[in-house]
């Protein structure tokens, strides 16, 4: 079927770098700012730290009429993803946030909007999943929904944040792609965290976005559609194959609007963050917030001679693979960082490494030995230290070549 | 019923690239063309001249498979009863010669298993 409505962007544009102007901004609040400068048709939301502060600031910008969005406080996640569909099928430009459980509890209708294809922005700002209880950063919530059917952009700042909410509307409401899109962010590090974050002029992030015009919408009685219909043994197969389909295809769309977004910004929109990277023997893989610890970490190495590296993807899906095989296939040693476990993965194994390990073996890269390190549950603090541990381990494979345990842990106690 | 046939159903043998993004059915009356027929393990069989066209089945049939005309039950829409049954424990008379078709006593509408040979054109 092809598109009946015009690409709300034109591939190769011409765009002046725009300034930005900073303000001292958490990373919740500055995609509360994202999201008033896009002034979605509607936001339907439920408060959970610690994305509280995400739409608590907007529905304040709601309040104070500075956006004319619909804003619905509903009764669950659930309702509130269940109410995003609705609104999205009649063809609403909607956001909405959550975290953990809020995420959890949407999980049903995660499917259900990545199945109707419907380019919802949810804003996840990553934290524990109880039990035992924990309202502190991990990334047990966003990992568990990573085969949802949406992208998930992963940021490391404030900044990343905001820019990320930006491009996420404009990647999900492509018409070519026409997916939901999670906006993930470390809760409290990065969601409670004051930094200084550049804001571009409202005028020129609406002109970023443009106008939504959805492929069918529900409120046109003058061309009735069902969505969301029975569809059985002799359809469904082939939906989730096209789904999966435009999933596999929506690299070229993430680059093209982190492409533009970046000329606009003048801020690197890479889809790899790479870092010492050129000659690197000793790497690690690591989404988020870390990423700045272990930057941090392989500067001092560097000054002592290490040939150390960081690859910090910003997009996990789709996997960027061959950029990350590209990245560490020279390596010796190469250490993955994850914030969350696979539970029931040979030996416990976070989803990145899964991912990684399986991109290597695919792109028969299979020499570079690779671990896993399982970090930060919980909340639990990644400092400078402990990245030096896990570079040590990785120089001491790279000197033996004894790859030793494959999944290790770091931060924890015993 | 002419009018309801020519309602489109999305069609049957497209291949995965051709079919609609996310399921949306762009094309008003797909339940009238889908056939749901196939379905059926167990075929309703009407003995029309102890029917006593009281409507019932009509009235309770839950897939609108039993067509009328001019104010009278026509037969079955096979091509889209599934067999449920309910024209069946809803039919109130109780025949008094054996059926026409099972040659059972009983109601008028009784229910025989498909043999799979049938087709599922309408009855009559």
């Amino acid at each position: 079927m092809t598109s009946n409505r015009s690409r709300t962007f034109v591939l190769g544009e011409k765009k002046e770098m725009v300034e930005s102007t900073y303000l001292a901004l958490d990373g919740a609040n500055a995609v509360s700012h994202a999201m008033r400068q896009i002034n979605p048709d509607v936001v339907a939301a439920y408060p959970i730290t610690p994305q509280t502060a995400v739409v608590q600031n907007f529905s304040q910008f709601v309040a104070d009429g500075t956006v004319d969005t619909e804003f619905v406080p509903v009764e669950s996640e659930h309702a509130a993803m269940s109410a995003c569909i609705g609104a999205s099928a009649a063809g609403a430009r909607v956001m909405t946030a959550t975290s953990a459980n809020g995420l959890a509890l949407m999980w049903e209708m995660l499917y259900i909007a990545s199945g109707m294809r419907l380019p919802i922005v949810l804003t996840v700002v990553n934290r524990a999943l109880s039990s035992p209880l924990n309202i502190h950063c991990d990334h047990s919530d966003s990992m568990g929904a990573r085969d949802a059917g949406w992208l998930q952009l992963y940021a490391e700042t404030g900044q990343e944040a905001y820019d990320n909410t930006i491009q996420a509307l404009r990647i999900a409401e492509d018409s070519d792609l026409l997916l939901p899109v999670m906006s993930c962010q470390d809760g409290f590090i990065t969601g409670h965290g004051v930094e200084r974050v550049g804001i571009l002029p409202d005028q020129t992030v609406q002109d970023f976005v443009g106008q939504y015009v959805a492929n069918y919408s529900l409120l046109d009685v003058e061309n009735p559609v069902t969505m969301g219909a029975w569809d059985f043994t002799d359809y469904y197969f082939e939906h989730k194959r096209q789904q999966s389909q435009a999933m596999n295809e929506s690299m070229p769309i993430v680059e093209a609007v982190s492409a533009e977004y970046e000329k606009l910004s003048g801020r690197p929109q890479p889809i790899i963050d790479t870092f010492a990277m050129d000659d690197a023997e000793v790497a690690v893989i690591v989404l988020s917030s870390a990423a700045g610890t272990t930057r941090s970490v392989v500067r001092d190495l560097r000054n002592k001679g290490v040939k150390a590296g960081v690859v910090k993807p910003r997009l996990f899906r789709p996997f960027p693979a061959q950029r990350i095989v590209d990245a560490i296939k020279n390596c010796k040693a190469v250490a993955v960082l994850d914030r969350a476990i696979s539970f029931g993965s040979p030996d416990g194994m976070g989803p990145l490494f899964l991912d990684v390990t399986s991109a290597l073996y695919n792109a028969g890269a299979c020499d570079v030995p690779v671990i896993d390190f399982i970090f930060g549950l919980g909340g639990r603090d990644m400092t400078p230290p402990m990245v030096e541990s896990v570079y040590d381990q990785l120089m001491q494979i790279r000197d033996t070549g004894d790859r030793g345990d494959i999944v290790r842990y770091v931060g924890l106690r015993g | 019923m002419s009018e309801r046939k020519e309602a489109q159903a999305p069609e049957l043998d497209l291949p995965w690239k051709e079919v609609s993004p996310g399921g949306v059915v762009d094309k008003p009356g797909s339940s009238v063309a889908y056939i749901t027929g196939t379905w059926r393990s167990m075929r309703p069989l009407r003995d029309h001249d102890q029917c006593t066209q009281c409507l019932i089945c009509w009235i309770m049939c839950p897939d609108a498979a039993i067509p009328i005309e001019d104010g009278k039950v026509k037969g079955f829409d096979y091509a889209h009863c599934k067999g449920c049954g309910i024209c069946v424990e809803q039919c109130p008379v109780n025949i008094k010669e054996p059926h026409c078709e099972t040659g059972e006593m009983g109601k008028v509408i009784q229910m025989v298993p498909e043999s799979g040979d049938e087709d599922n054109a309408d009855d009559e």
